[in-house]
Parts: C-alpha cells; sequence; structure tokens
C-alpha cells in the first residue's frame, strides 16, 4: 500500500513535470473525452460505501454512481468508464494534471482546495461531519470529555487539522497518533493504544462494523466539523464543470420528481409534469448547453437510479449498504428537512 | 647521412602542422563533454521551467512561501517546541527531519554494535554459536523490512500492558515505565553548579587516557603492561562522584505521572518509535554481520595462523590483527547499510511514526498542497543525508586501507 502510494505520488508529479505545455491548452474537456471513449473518473483506495470492489472486482459505490451517471450522460452507456483508484496525497495533483477527468471520492470541498489547488468543486453528493468513536466501557459521553486524551487518526485528510482545531478551541490538549492506514489505526485503537479515534462519521460507521465486537464502541454525538464531500474538475473548463454539476443535480431532481430507475422509461413519455418531460428530454433543449444528446438525464437515470435509490444501496440498508439512515439527517432530500437540493432544471 | 638524422624528427613533427580539428582526440573528448553538460543543463532546466510553466497554467500556488505560513495541526512526538496555529510548515519540516534523524541514529548504532557482534559469533569454532547467528542473519534479512516493522508495532508493541497496569522496568523507583502508549523516562533536571560534574567527568577520562599511554610507553620499554583497569575505574568514580557530592547533588528528576488518560511529565517516546527502532536495527544487524563476515573471510588464514604461532590469544588475532585488515573490506558495504538505515526510516509512516516523509511530505503537503515543493524538499533532505554519511565514512574508508608499499 505505501510503496503503491508513493509510486502514484511520485508518477502524479513527474507527470506535471514532463508533459508538455500544450496539454492544458484550448481543447475542451469533453472533447476528450469522447475521442478517447471512455471516462476516467477517479476514486480513492477502497472505502465501504462510497468505493468499494465486489467479488468480481468491479468497483461500486455512491461515488462510484457519480462517475456512472457522467459516463451515462456522454456516452449513453455508463460502462464507457475507467475507474482510478488514487491515494489520496497525489488526488488534487493527478487531477489538476490531466491524469483524471473527474474526481468522485470522499474530497472535502474546502476554500483553499477549490481557490488554490488548481480544481473546482462542484456538488456535494454527501454531507458527512467529523466524530469520535469511543469503546463504550470508557464511560465517555462527550467530546469534551477527552481531556488530555491520545486520539488516533488517518493522514492526508482534513481530519487531523479539525482535531486539532477541536483541542484548541476547547483546550483538551489532545495528542493525535497519525497513521496512513486505517486498518493499522483501527488496529491500535482496539488493541487500548489510543482512546478514541476520529474519523468522518460515515467511514467511521462503515470501520465500526468491521470490528470483532462492534457493539462495544461508539460514536459520539458531537460533530467537529462540516465536511461537504463533492465532486471536483479541472480549473478552467466552464462546459465540463457543467456537465459534471448537472449530473449530479440531475440524481436529485429525479428523486425530488419521483422519477426511478424503474418508472423512467414510463415517465419519459407518459408524465404529465412539464418538469418531468423537460428533464428527460422529451420536451425543451436543457441539453444543448452542456454538448450533450437530449436524454442524457435519461440516460444517468436509467443507468444508476435516482439519488435517494444510490443512498439507500449503498450507504443505507441495501445489500452493499452500510447502514448509515438517511431520515432526519442533512443528506435528506430537502423536502424532508435535510440539504439536498437541486435548482430547478429549466 | 646527417641529413637523414635531420630530416627524421621533422617528418615526425608534420603532423603536428596538419593538425586536423575533427580528428584530434582531445577536441573530440571536449567536444562529447560540453555536449553531455550541455544536453544535460538543458535537461534540468526544461524540467525546472516546464514544471513551473505547467503549474501555473493550471492555476496551482508555486513557490517555497508556504514554508513560512503557520500549519493547524499537531504531532504526537516532537523534539523542538510547536504550537499548532503558531509553528511554521518550515517548522513541521524541522520536526520531521529530527524525527527521522533521531531514530536513524539510534538504530545505527545499535546495528553496528548488534551486526559486528552476530558477524563475528558467525564465525565462531563453537557449532552452537555459529548456527544461532546464521539463523539469526537467514531470518531477519529473509522477511521485507515493512513486514517486520509492522510485526514489531502489531505484534509487540501495542500488545504490551494498558496505561492503568504500566510495567515498572526499574522495579518500583517509577523512573523508566513502559506500556502500550509508549516508554515513559524520568527526565532530569539540573541544579545550580551541576556543570561542575561533567567537566569532572572529562578530566577523569583525560587521566585515563594519560594512563594508558604511560602504560603503552612501558610496555614499550619494559614488556611489562601495567595493570590499568582499577585505577582508571577509580577515576572515573571518585572525580565526578566527588564533584557531584560537593556541590551538594544539584540534581531533580520531573517524574512521568499518570494523570487522566496518559502519564505527564517526564520524557517519552511513542510505541511506533520504539517498533521502528528495534526493526531498524535488527534487520540492518542481519545485513552487517554478512558484510563484517565477508570482510573477516577475506583476511588471508596464514595471518591468522602467523599471530597465533607467535602466541597471541584468539581474542588479540581477531582485534590486533584480524579486524583491522578486514576494515578496508567492511567500509564499503558499511556505507550504504547506514544510508539505507536514514532511507529505511521512512518506513515508520506505516505505523504512525513523525518521521519527514509522514509528517511534511503526506501531512502537510495534504494540507497546503504544494507537492512539486514539499516533494523536492523531502528529496533534497535525503540526499544530503545519505551524501554525508558517505563523505565521511570515505574519508575513514581512506585512513583503513592499507598502505602498501
Amino acid at each position: 500500500m505505501k510503496l503503491s502510494t508513493h509510486i502514484t505520488a511520485l508518477a502524479a508529479i513527474t507527470t506535471v513535470m514532463a508533459t508538455g505545455a500544450t496539454v492544458a491548452s484550448a481543447e475542451s474537456t469533453l472533447d476528450i473525452v469522447k475521442e478517447r471513449g471512455h471516462l476516467r473518473c477517479q476514486v480513492g483506495p477502497p472505502s465501504p460505501g462510497y468505493y468499494n470492489l465486489d467479488s468480481d472486482g468491479n468497483w461500486y459505490g455512491l461515488d462510484v454512481s457519480v462517475c456512472q451517471a457522467v459516463a451515462a450522460a456522454i456516452f449513453g452507456d455508463q460502462t464507457k468508464l475507467e475507474i482510478q483508484s488514487v491515494s489520496s496525497q497525489a488526488r488534487f495533483t493527478a487531477l489538476a494534471n490531466g491524469e483524471s477527468d473527474l474526481l468522485s471520492r470522499t474530497a472535502t470541498w474546502t476554500m483553499t482546495r477549490d481557490t488554490q489547488l488548481g480544481i473546482d468543486f462542484l456538488a456535494t453528493n454527501f454531507y458527512d461531519g467529523q466524530g469520535f468513536t469511543v469503546r463504550k466501557d470508557s464511560g465517555i459521553t462527550s467530546a469534551m470529555e477527552l481531556k488530555g486524551a491520545k486520539v488516533c487518526v488517518t493522514t492526508g485528510t482534513t481530519t487531523e487539522l479539525n482535531l486539532t482545531d477541536f483541542s484548541r478551541q476547547n483546550n483538551l490538549n489532545i495528542s493525535n497518533v497519525t497513521f496512513e492506514d486505517y486498518n493499522v489505526r483501527d488496529e491500535t485503537y482496539l488493541n487500548g493504544g489510543c482512546d478514541a479515534t476520529t474519523g468522518d462519521k460515515s467511514s467511521m460507521a462503515g470501520n465500526i462494523s468491521a470490528f470483532p465486537v462492534p457493539g462495544d464502541h461508539v460514536i459520539l454525538p458531537d460533530t467537529l466539523s462540516k465536511e461537504p464531500l463533492a465532486s471536483a474538475v479541472r480549473h478552467g473548463d466552464n462546459q465540463w464543470s457543467d456537465i459534471v454539476r448537472w449530473s449530479v443535480f440531475a440524481l436529485i431532481n429525479a428523486e425530488e420528481l419521483g422519477i426511478t430507475q424503474a418508472n423512467v422509461d414510463d415517465m419519459r413519455s407518459n408524465s404529465k409534469d412539464p418538469n418531468v418531460l423537460r428533464m428527460l428530454g422529451t420536451e425543451g433543449n436543457l441539453n444543448e448547453g452542456l454538448g450533450l444528446e437530449p436524454d442524457w438525464a435519461y440516460n444517468i437515470i436509467k443507468a444508476v437510479g435516482n439519488y435517494g435509490e444510490i443512498y439507500e444501496k449503498y450507504m443505507g440498508d441495501g445489500e452493499q449498504g452500510i447502514g448509515i439512515p438517511r431520515e432526519g439527517s442533512l443528506n435528506a432530500l430537502w423536502t424532508n428537512g435535510g440539504l439536498m437540493y437541486s435548482p430547478p432544471m429549466r | 647521412m646527417t641529413d637523414d638524422t635531420n630530416e627524421k624528427p621533422r617528418a615526425r613533427a608534420r603532423p603536428k602542422e596538419e593538425f586536423n580539428f575533427f580528428q584530434d582526440q582531445r577536441v573530440r573528448s571536449a567536444f562529447y563533454q560540453i555536449l553531455t553538460a550541455g544536453i544535460f543543463a538543458w535537461l534540468v532546466w526544461y524540467l525546472i521551467s516546464n514544471t513551473a510553466h505547467n503549474l501555473e497554467v493550471r492555476g496551482m500556488n508555486t513557490g517555497f512561501g508556504f514554508v513560512n505560513s503557520s500549519a493547524g495541526f499537531d504531532t504526537d512526538f516532537k523534539l523542538i517546541d510547536y504550537t499548532p496555529g503558531v509553528g511554521t510548515y518550515g517548522r513541521i519540516f524541522v520536526i520531521g527531519v529530527l524525527n527521522t534523524l533521531l531514530v536513524s541514529f539510534f538504530a545505527i548504532i545499535l546495528s553496528t554494535i548488534l551486526g559486528f557482534f552476530i558477524g563475528v559469533l558467525r564465525l565462531s569454532n563453537n557449532w552452537l554459536v555459529s548456527k544461532v547467528a546464521l539463523a539469526y542473519v537467514e531470518i531477519f534479512r529473509n522477511v521485507p523490512l515493512l513486514v517486520q516493522i509492522v510485526f514489531w508495532y502489531i505484534g509487540v508493541f501495542s500488545l504490551l500492558p494498558s496505561v492503568k497496569k504500566t510495567l515498572d522496568l526499574t522495579f518500583g523507583t517509577e523512573m523508566l515505565m513502559l506500556n502500550n502508549r509508549g516508554l515513559y523516562m524520568a527526565t532530569p533536571i539540573l541544579g545550580n553548579l551541576f556543570w561542575l560534574t561533567p567537566l569532572a567527568l572529562v578530566f577523569a577520562i583525560a587521566g585515563v587516557i594519560f594512563l594508558r599511554r604511560r602504560a603503552h610507553k612501558i610496555q614499550d620499554q619494559a614488556g611489562v603492561r601495567p595493570n590499568t583497569f582499577l585505577p582508571s575505574l577509580a577515576l572515573l568514580l571518585l572525580f565526578p562522584g566527588t564533584a557531584f557530592l560537593a556541590t551538594g547533588m544539584p540534581l531533580s528528576w520531573d517524574m512521568p505521572t499518570l494523570q487522566g488518560f496518559n502519564f505527564v511529565g517526564g520524557t517519552s517516546v511513542p510505541p511506533s518509535f520504539l517498533a521502528l527502532l528495534v526493526a531498524l536495527s535488527i534487520y540492518h544487524a542481519a545485513q552487517i554481520a554478512e558484510a563484517v563476515r565477508a570482510g573477516i573471510l577475506s583476511v588471508n588464514t596464514g595471518q591468522s595462523e602467523a599471530a597465533l604461532s607467535i602466541g597471541l590469544k584468539p581474542y588479540r588475532v581477531m582485534s590486533m590483527v584480524v579486524i583491522p585488515q578486514a576494515m578496508p573490506a567492511i567500509v564499503p558495504p558499511m556505507i550504504s547499510n547506514w544510508m539505507n538505515t536514514v532511507k529505511n526510516s521512512s518506513l515508520g509512516i506505516a505505523i504512525g511514526y513523525s518521521e519527514v516523509v509522514s509528517l511534511f511530505m503526506q501531512t502537510a503537503l495534504n494540507q497546503a498542497g504544494y507537492a512539486v515543493e514539499m516533494v523536492g524538499m523531502t528529496m533534497a533532505f535525503y540526499m544530503f543525508v545519505s551524501l554525508t554519511i558517505s563523505f565521511f565514512l570515505n574519508i575513514y574508508n581512506k585512513r583503513v586501507q592499507l598502505v602498501e608499499r
């Protein structure tokens, strides 16, 4: 894991050094992708719920669905897709230098990243927040009780910074033990090397389920940070940004309009709702601004379903899901009190 | 006849007049050297300017200004003061560098001592001893270092007793305690006039050196070596001891005490440091043992037979005849072993040791995002350390080489 990580990091950096200066110029990303015949979409090393490998070696998960949605929007075929699994320290460089067309992984949208790394964040597909896992028998019920504690954390994310900020704000004097690999982090925590682990609550839920006795551990209610996990593209190609942004919005909008993978064919021809007809390309010309076929949104829903379906399948109680309840969370549709909201498609 | 002899030198000198610019060897070699240097310089220039250009085109921040901006994250093991939010990325780099150097320094010392020991044992005439040394070398040389590091971390140091059941290694004084959060040591607090004690020690060591010189002289003249052991020991104990007592024992201890979740006070190193140190020392000791064995075997057996025949004891044969002649063969592989120890310490990233790759090239890089600069700085650091080690050991190597007459 470590070696491959470094190789990808170096490879990404070498590419910045060696590629001709012409690559980044005028040619549009859409043209490049069409010419190549498939989309190169970047995820991370397998992480339950977001991107994981099944027994046949196929990628699945919430973020993989976004990749498939964009591939379906462009080609009408979600399999015209190359999933790249890139380490977290090479991820933004690999996107900025053109290795990947699209980054769809648990990357937190922050101002520094959006403005200084040559990339643009587009649309949030999961609202997460950082929290703590502790042993139930420790008797800790609030993060404020972690004064002087050792906390295990994985590197390469905003997690370390949030932890330090939280400790400074509340004068907790937490000392962090940093790991590259979450398996070693969890092993250390389970052996008592740390009083708590910290990470995004959704991924910790996935990790706890793999512990020997999941019931012995609990995620504290405190939330340290806002973690909007969003997809990102290279800075400067607005048409490409539009395609990715509206592909994600199409997933959310479809759920709001009641379009599902199962009824999308029926809805396209028989719906009375002009919003549905416009979105699915039966009416109007929403596709023209994107440079795609009129049935782009239809292809997305046909391929991966709407946001609610994807959530249930991978993040919720589906067979491959990791069991994070959606009801009452930030990830519910805005009509149910959540933050999932698509601007109108008209 | 005279004409002939006069003409011949002229005939030989003629090619000089027909100096052919394109066929002269000096011109050709100068041309190729300039060409090679030129291509290399152009390549370096091209890489730098192209990287800078590409980064600019892509809107990525460049430059080394970030070393002065403050870093917000913290680390659990640091040798210098650092406050998150105040300390800079430059300071983070220094912390990482110091942590790398710390673990490498101790690993080099331990592995060299252990390696020499095992290498000599490997050639022992005692069957059991030599086979145990062989087993050591073969086991630790043939398992990947990363596997060994993870083994020591997860399999040994993580399984130590918890904080509440800390092991007291000093049986009751609580000066040195070990648990699965690390090794905790009492830190000496130096009082007034404490400096007199180390000063006295320096004088004592000078005295010991004088005694040894004198013993050598007497041995050369009289053939009998006076016993220096007891007088030396007395010097070393009495001198600093008296100074310490006379100044009123100006030394107290900052003891590690259990407070809340963890021990506070004293000095501590995390389990990741211990695991990395042990793994590096043991692994490289196996490599060094092989280098030592090869060096010793390179010395002709006639040398030790001759030494034995003049009545030297076996350990004197080893230390006075064989090892000095083996050093020229041992030092070059030793250089590369020491350099490898420093470089291999970067594997500490796997178990969460805050060395320069983990702290700077990973965490800091993720926060600040200056990938090219940060990787460049890390590479420059390793190169600097390796070249320094190789420079000093090469000087030493020149000194131990056989002087051939």
